[in-house]
């Protein structure tokens, strides 16, 4: 197909697209308005089961068979990311060299380093109470992690990062998620539905099962999001032609 | 203008599915992909806006505050985490195809090869 043919149907499936999208538009609420029918059960459903943040009781609770979808997406993803990227048979691993970095760019990574961590494992441990959760809180523990890329070399950041570890983790966080789900089926109830006593309201073991599944899904995206970039890096930093 | 906000999100998706369309390199085309599904993060975000509302987390609220709705929030943080790990994918993808084709160009990757 011809460049040109291409950018005029691409032209009429955008007009067809922009007409349908913003009729549809024009029949949704207005935008701002009070009436949220689900989010106000959801509200309701959340604080049942003292789980003060909502989004984390409608994830790990309410929806969290959805959930359990999701999180396999991302293992299927981290996986296929190891095995596309793994060294071909024309290529060679070749031990990085040090770099040359400044002892005050290395202090400065040495100090925030733990301080990055802390707050990455404080993000996950109230995924139930504040803002945050095992998603967001294990993308800031990852993340954190190459500041020792970041400030001092990869040899540093290969120290800190235990891969054959991180490996098995994420496996077994993946699926640590389902055999989690057959705790409400011992209890009698439905896969994955909340059967853990609820604590008290606003408290670090609030929720029931929602802080567990919580801790599991840090685990599993703090080392999956590690193994990933390890991949990338190695591809940059280690892996050569033969 | 109660629409617009929904209206940017179809105007982003349009501008990424554009990009895709006609982009020269493939890392630029998943740039488009994530920018296109970053209109479902404005879509799903102003579905759930309530004037005057804050976010749904009951720590330090009272019960019964009005906050916005924590349902689309939740399928906005699985949006992000599942565009994030599936462009990790397609770059890794990119990269093989750059070792093996040589090319990262779409319009120049033409024939299979095993």
């Amino acid at each position: 197909m011809s460049r040109r043919v291409r950018l005029l149907l691409l032209a009429g499936a955008g007009l067809v697209i922009a007409v349908v999208f913003a009729a549809g538009c024009a029949e949704l609420p207005p935008f701002g308005s009070p009436d949220h029918p689900y989010g106000e059960r959801a509200v309701a459903a959340a604080l049942a089961r003292h789980t003060a943040n909502v989004v984390s009781s409608v994830n790990f609770d309410q929806r969290a068979f959805d959930t359990l979808g999701e999180e396999s997406i991302l293992f299927a993803s981290v996986l296929g990311t190891v095995i596309v990227l793994r060294p071909a048979r024309d290529e060679d691993r070749q031990e990085p060299e040090p770099a040359r970095v400044l002892p005050s760019t290395r202090l400065f990574g040495a100090l925030l380093l733990p301080v990055t961590l802390l707050t990455g494992g404080y993000l996950v441990a109230h995924g139930q109470l504040s803002p945050g959760g095992g998603f967001q809180g294990g993308v800031v523990l990852a993340t954190g992690l190459h500041l020792a890329y970041v400030a001092a070399d990869y040899l540093a950041l290969r120290q800190v990062r235990p891969l054959a570890v991180l490996d098995v983790a994420d496996a077994l966080a993946a699926g640590a998620f389902s055999v989690l789900g057959l705790v409400g089926l011992v209890a009698g109830a439905a896969f994955l539905s909340n059967t853990l006593p609820l604590g008290t309201f606003n408290t670090l073991s609030s929720g029931g099962l929602v802080p567990v599944i919580n801790a599991v899904v840090g685990v599993e995206v703090a080392s999956g999001v590690i193994v990933l970039l390890a991949q990338f890096l190695d591809q940059a930093v280690e892996v050569v032609d033969r | 203008m109660s629409v617009f906000p929904y209206l940017v999100a179809g105007w982003v998706l349009l501008a990424g599915i554009y990009g895709l369309a006609t982009s020269r390199d493939l890392i630029q085309s998943v740039g488009c992909l994530a920018v296109a599904q970053s209109s479902t993060y404005v879509l799903l975000l102003a579905v759930g806006y309530r004037r005057g509302a804050t976010a749904p987390v009951f720590a330090d609220l009272p019960v019964g505050a009005p906050v916005v709705d924590p349902v689309v929030q939740a399928l906005a943080l699985t949006d992000v985490v599942v565009g994030a790990t599936v462009t990790a994918l397609l770059l890794a993808l990119v990269i093989q195809l750059r070792k093996r084709h040589g090319t990262v160009d779409p319009e120049r990757l033409t024939g299979l090869r095993g």
